[in-house]
């Protein structure tokens, strides 16, 4: 029961959290300063999502495989591959390399 | 550019099998697996979920993280709501899809018809592969044994960055990106779980505080031609600061 409430939770927050954004009055980013920061802050938050998800472990940091899986992807990213080759080098690498690590 | 939207739509509706192994994983039944696929669909807070539940967390403590963990979608939803102009009625709607990746391939359209062509195939088709591919990894998560072992925890930080490339052209853009990686790690320790993310958007007025203290000098990311951050499609952006 104590899993069913923290989803029941999660998702009426989630979607309140998306809703909320969609109905803030349009006059609230009339200002050219406001729109500036608008559109950068899913550029910081994206950036901290993937540096997170690579090379963090609950609170902690680690360096492992995942890290050359992304360095994969960010070559591919370079070389103008399609998105599914990105995903797909950044998990063939990380299989590969936790494969050869043993 | 529907092929753009399909394409994020299957490689991050695939990345949902991961989270049903990974939820499974952590103890959580198929239908409850399935059950947060369906309600919250935010894939990282559902990550961050079952992660923190798995890791002894507290129901409260574990969905707060993952509610703090998806602000972002709040301030997705601010541009999207200037771009997609939809009718209040159509808004509760539209809202269960605003995620990163609609957000992403909406921004790279210009026009108003292809914002909305490429919000909606994208969160369509992105959220029937979560959903199916959730069940899936729920029901094979004993076949499959550790998913880290197939490279499949990558899958996610992949996305994001392919997400995040063609956002980061101009030097504030790149700016942002670094201290928001800097704050992101380095608050790690410090802040509960899900915080640093949201510390991290504080890159954004560090940047735009320095970009507009050397302001003087004019500064080389004006408006673009292909800008992704939907400025090209709205005209009363531009040289306004």
């Amino acid at each position: 029961m104590n899993i069913w409430t923290a989803i029941a939770v999660t998702a009426v927050g989630c979607y309140a959290v998306k809703l909320a954004g969609l109905l803030v009055p349009v006059g609230a980013l009339e200002r050219p300063l406001v729109k500036r920061m608008a559109a950068l802050l899913p550029v910081a938050l994206l950036a901290a999502l993937t540096a997170q998800q690579t090379f963090a472990d609950g609170r902690t940091l680690v360096l492992d495989a995942k890290a050359a899986g992304l360095a994969a992807a960010a070559v591919a990213l370079l070389l103008r591959a399609p998105f599914l080759l990105v995903i797909a080098a950044a998990v063939l690498v990380t299989a590969g390399v936790r494969a050869m690590a043993g | 550019m529907v092929r753009d939207a399909l394409g994020v739509g299957v490689a991050v509706g695939l990345s949902g099998f991961a989270f049903g192994v990974t939820s499974a994983g952590s103890g959580l039944t198929v239908l409850q697996t399935c059950a947060l696929s369906l309600l919250a669909f935010t894939g990282a807070s559902q990550f961050a979920l079952v992660g923190a539940l798995a890791g002894g967390g507290s129901p409260l403590t574990a969905s707060v993280g993952a509610v703090f963990l998806s602000m972002r979608n709040a301030f997705y939803g601010l541009r999207l709501s200037q771009l997609l102009a939809l009718p209040r009625a159509v808004r509760p709607l539209a809202a269960h899809f605003v995620i990163d990746e609609t957000t992403a391939v909406s921004l790279a359209q210009s026009g108003r018809r292809a914002v909305r062509i490429g919000f909606a195939v994208t969160g369509i088709s992105l959220y029937l592969l979560w959903n199916l591919t959730t069940l899936l990894g729920a029901l094979g998560a004993e076949a499959i044994g550790d998913t880290d072992t197939w490279g499949l925890d990558a899958a996610g930080p992949a996305v994001f960055l392919a997400l995040l490339a063609p956002m980061v052209r101009t030097a504030t853009e790149r700016a942002v990106a670094a201290i928001a990686v800097l704050l992101g790690l380095g608050l790690l320790s410090v802040l509960p779980q899900g915080v640093p993310v949201l510390a991290a958007a504080l890159a954004v007025p560090m940047v735009l505080y320095g970009v507009g203290r050397k302001a003087s000098a004019p500064e080389a990311d004006g408006p673009k031609p292909h800008s992704t951050d939907g400025t090209t499609s709205n005209s009363t952006q531009g040289k306004d600061r």
